[in-house]
């Protein structure tokens, strides 16, 4: 057997479960996974070769063929593209003399599309190699080509480090955090460990009651109450309980799980505890975006460092039969997986598909044991309400919306980065606070959420009126609403896992369409067709993403139908333009024909 | 003994055995619930969506569904009879289905959906993508220009000691079925015949086996799909 693929089924118990992982070994190892490699891993775990390359297909980041010495993915994402993208990457073309998709000829660099790597705050931006390079600039891009043919590497290329922890000997990455405002939750001060300290005074079920009275709500966007979902854990009858945080972060414009993870890890994995101890599992899982994988370091040595004060481990923080421990799961580029049954799918290995359900994931998740995830900020916000209480944590808010969330703002404003506001801020003065200029409209929670025009600027900030994940987009006067809604709509594509035929397909119909009246081929049926066939997306698929993958398209109808306007036919019924001659090309060179013109 | 559940479908006073789905439930009731890449006897998918009706008002695949006591259904509405028309347009766009060359043809259930719902041609324009035909097995072979992706194959075509003949490669509207040839050309004959009726579309096919029934006697040939279960057709 290829002794890596041995040593990567070894190192993970001959389990298929850990399938991810053992990817993740060969990716660092060879730089890909081909059939050989797939055909060995199925015998050793006695699954069929499909099986194993179904997982490794469905991600992103895995490859069969090697993608270059040097793989280069450069973020296509909506505000990528409005800070410059093309430029860049029309400069990385021609330094490598290599189109986008391909690895130039002497196997030295790949270039790649991916989806939105969480640095809408720093854009355009790109990972090579796993090293986050974010602010590029053409100048930037014939540097880096030049002195990786000069024998440079990836790290190596590191020419400054972001402020706080980015500047750690366990990090050292040129990411900036653009910590712009701290508030009195998540980014409050705080002395690691204290909160954990009252733990052994508290059982369970006052934790639970506790975050229960605070209103908290799932900060990912879907908004459930955090302390029912660990009750209907706790009341799914098992032996075993698993927490996962969800640290996916894969809605393009939202970036805050980033700064959390690179500042504040230690009160992350407090709140894991807390959970974990609520709900009685037996272990914790982060579930980690690859793109985050420069983190790695920082957040194990925090954990090391929990193990060594009896934070993690036996009998945690001296409680009886506490046990517990955290480990992290590497994702691989699908942001499906941000949807809670297709992360634990893919913890298990498989390929990050929705469930359906019922069961829900508290009653059957991983490894089919009652399972709680949680965001990452929603857990670190636990830690302040097991400290503080959950009166204090009313105190801020609004009725509904308790205590404080953060904006991952991004965009045409002065000051991208990250906010921490207390719910109830009107859209308006987030704009104001962000130094947003001229702004047109706003991107709320991301292309599954909505866009909005002027006139809903005085909408607030909360689950009672305009709820949201936190990614905040702001559009300026010369953007082109048609250019957003394609990006978006593209993005779903890409993205989509495929099981649901709507998901899969009505998404690329509807892209075409809306392409046909940027072409300025479309009429106004055009329009009314993508209303009616994009309303049927939200009725038909299965999971929270398919349903929403036609948002960007009927949000920018809904509210700058004037934009699709100027670009139809006036006054016709079909497109005037369709060129008959054009169209029947391809056919009569086939049959070596070609029709007179009259 | 199991407990007995009443609920309603379009105001159709229905009842079943606590536990069932929905899909089954209704045929039980001699009502016809339109399936694609439901199989009875194996665990649902829900992934073709044409089986969607409003449960208590709310959209559900009854594939996926458990009866439960006093359930509202909706199954025939404008709304959701279109829905399911997109939905068998949107698959006859995203493959390559010509029908009167299909060995399938008469026996296919994405055709027979098709003329359920009245489809003259589908609202959305072809884009005849490139797809493949694999024929390296030996017993049968997939044409991907048909192939809709629902999953039966996958989740029903397993050899004895329980490993997958059929997975999906990829994702997205690129996602297609990808076999083990190895595991599949252990297939006796009578499995492989098996594996072929498992495809509701001509997209796994055994081999030297085409165009078996005369135009006539195909199964949707005099009467539509769903038919079966309908005391009363009402398309």
């Amino acid at each position: 057997m290829n002794s890596q693929v041995q040593i990567a089924v070894e190192k993970y118990g001959k389990d298929a479960s850990r399938l991810m992982d053992m990817f993740h070994h060969l990716m660092h190892e060879k730089g890909f996974v081909d059939d050989e490699d797939l055909n060995q891993m199925a015998e050793a775990l006695d699954i069929s070769k499909v099986d194993a390359e179904q997982t490794l297909s469905y991600y992103h980041f895995f490859n069969k063929k090697s993608r270059g010495k040097f793989s280069i993915y450069l973020n296509n994402s909506l505000v990528s593209q409005m800070m410059g993208r093309a430029e860049i990457a029309e400069a990385f073309e021609k330094a490598t003399a290599t189109e986008f998709g391909k690895v130039s000829a002497d196997g030295m660099f790949g270039l790649f599309n991916t989806s939105c790597i969480g640095m809408n705050d720093q854009e355009p931006a790109a990972i090579i190699n796993g090293v986050v390079f974010p602010k590029i600039t053409t100048y930037r891009v014939r540097e880096l080509i030049r002195e990786f043919r000069a024998g440079k590497t990836a790290p190596e290329m590191i020419n400054s480090y972001g402020g706080g922890q980015n500047q750690s000997s366990l990090v050292q990455a040129m990411v900036t955090n653009n910590l712009n405002r701290r508030g009195s939750v998540i980014f409050a001060d705080y002395t690691p460990g204290e909160a954990l300290k009252k733990l052994p005074n508290m059982k369970s079920r006052d934790i639970i009651e506790e975050v229960k009275n605070s209103n908290l709500r799932g900060r990912g966007g879907a908004g459930f109450p955090v302390g029912l979902k660990w009750d209907f854990c706790t009341k799914s009858p098992s032996e075993d309980r698993y927490l996962l945080c969800n640290a996916d972060e894969g809605e393009p414009g939202t970036f805050k799980d980033r700064v959390i993870l690179t500042e504040t890890p230690h009160l992350l994995f407090e709140g894991m505890i807390i959970a974990g101890y609520a709900i009685g599992a037996k272990e914790g899982i982060l579930y980690l975006r690859l793109e985050y994988e420069y983190l790695e370091k920082l957040l194990e040595s925090v954990l090391d460092n929990f193990r060594k004060k009896g934070l993690l481990g036996k009998n945690v923080l001296g409680i009886e039969g506490f046990n517990f421990d955290i480990r992290i799961q590497f994702g691989a580029g699908a942001y499906v997986c941000g949807e809670e049954s297709a992360l634990i799918e893919s913890c298990e290995g498989k390929r990050g598909e929705p469930r359906n359900r019922p069961p829900f994931p508290v009653q059957v998740g991983y490894l089919n044991k009652p399972t709680v995830v949680n965001n990452v900020e929603t857990l670190c916000s636990v830690v302040k309400i097991i400290l503080n209480g959950a009166e204090w944590y009313k105190s801020m808010g609004t009725k509904e919306s308790s205590g404080t969330k953060l904006l991952s703002i991004s965009g045409d404003v002065k000051y991208p980065g990250v906010f921490e506001i207390e719910w109830g801020m009107t859209i308006h003065e987030m704009l104001e606070m962000s130094g947003a200029m001229h702004p047109k409209a706003v991107q709320v929670g991301g292309p599954s959420g909505r866009l909005i025009a002027e006139n809903e600027f005085e909408r607030t900030i909360c689950y009672e009126d305009l709820p949201t994940g936190g990614a905040m987009i702001v559009l300026g006067q010369n953007r082109n609403i048609l250019e957003v809604a394609l990006n978006f709509t593209e993005f779903f594509i890409e993205e989509s896992c495929g099981s649901c035929a709507p998901c899969r397909y009505l998404t690329v119909i509807l892209r075409n369409k809306l392409k046909k009246i940027m072409d300025g081929k479309g009429v106004a049926k055009d329009i009314d067709d993508l209303v009616h066939w994009g309303q049927q997306m939200k009725k038909a698929n299965r999971c929270g993403l398919g349903q929403t993958a036609a948002n960007p398209i009927l949000t920018s109808i809904e509210n700058f139908k004037q934009d699709y306007m100027t670009k139809i036919e006036k006054g016709k019924e079909f497109d005037t333009k369709f060129n008959l001659e054009a169209a029947i090309q391809e056919s009569s060179r086939a049959v070596g024909r070609f029709p007179q013109t009259y | 003994m199991s407990e007995q559940v009443k609920f309603t479908i379009d105001g159709k006073a229905c009842k079943t055995q606590k536990g069932t789905n929905l899909v089954e439930a209704a045929k039980e009731n001699g009502i016809y619930i339109p399936v694609l890449c439901h199989l009875e006897g194996i665990k649902p998918a829900g992934s073709c969506r044409i089986c969607n009706v409003k449960v208590n008002g709310r959209f559900m695949t009854a594939c996926t569904t458990e009866v439960s006591d006093g359930m509202v259904i909706e199954n025939i509405t404008p709304e959701i009879q279109e829905l399911r028309k997109i939905i068998v347009e949107t698959l006859f766009v995203s493959g390559n289905h010509f029908c009167p060359a299909c060995e399938k043809s008469g026996n296919c259930e994405l055709q027979a959906l098709g003329y359920r719902y009245q489809m003259m041609v589908p609202r959305f324009p072809y884009e005849f993508e490139e797809k493949e035909v694999d024929a390296t097995s030996q017993k049968f072979y997939i044409d991907r220009n048909r192939c809709v992706l629902c999953k039966r194959c996958v989740r029903s075509v397993k050899t004895k000691d329980g490993k997958s003949i059929f997975a999906i490669l990829g994702r997205g509207h690129q996602a297609v079925i990808n076999i083990d040839h190895e595991l599949a050309n252990q297939l006796s004959d009578e499995e492989a015949q098996e594996v072929m009726n498992t495809c509701p579309v001509g997209s796994i096919l055994k081999k030297e086996r085409g165009y078996v029934d005369p135009i006539g006697s195909r199964k949707y040939d005099n009467k539509p799909i769903g038919s079966e279960i309908e005391q009363i057709t009402n398309l």
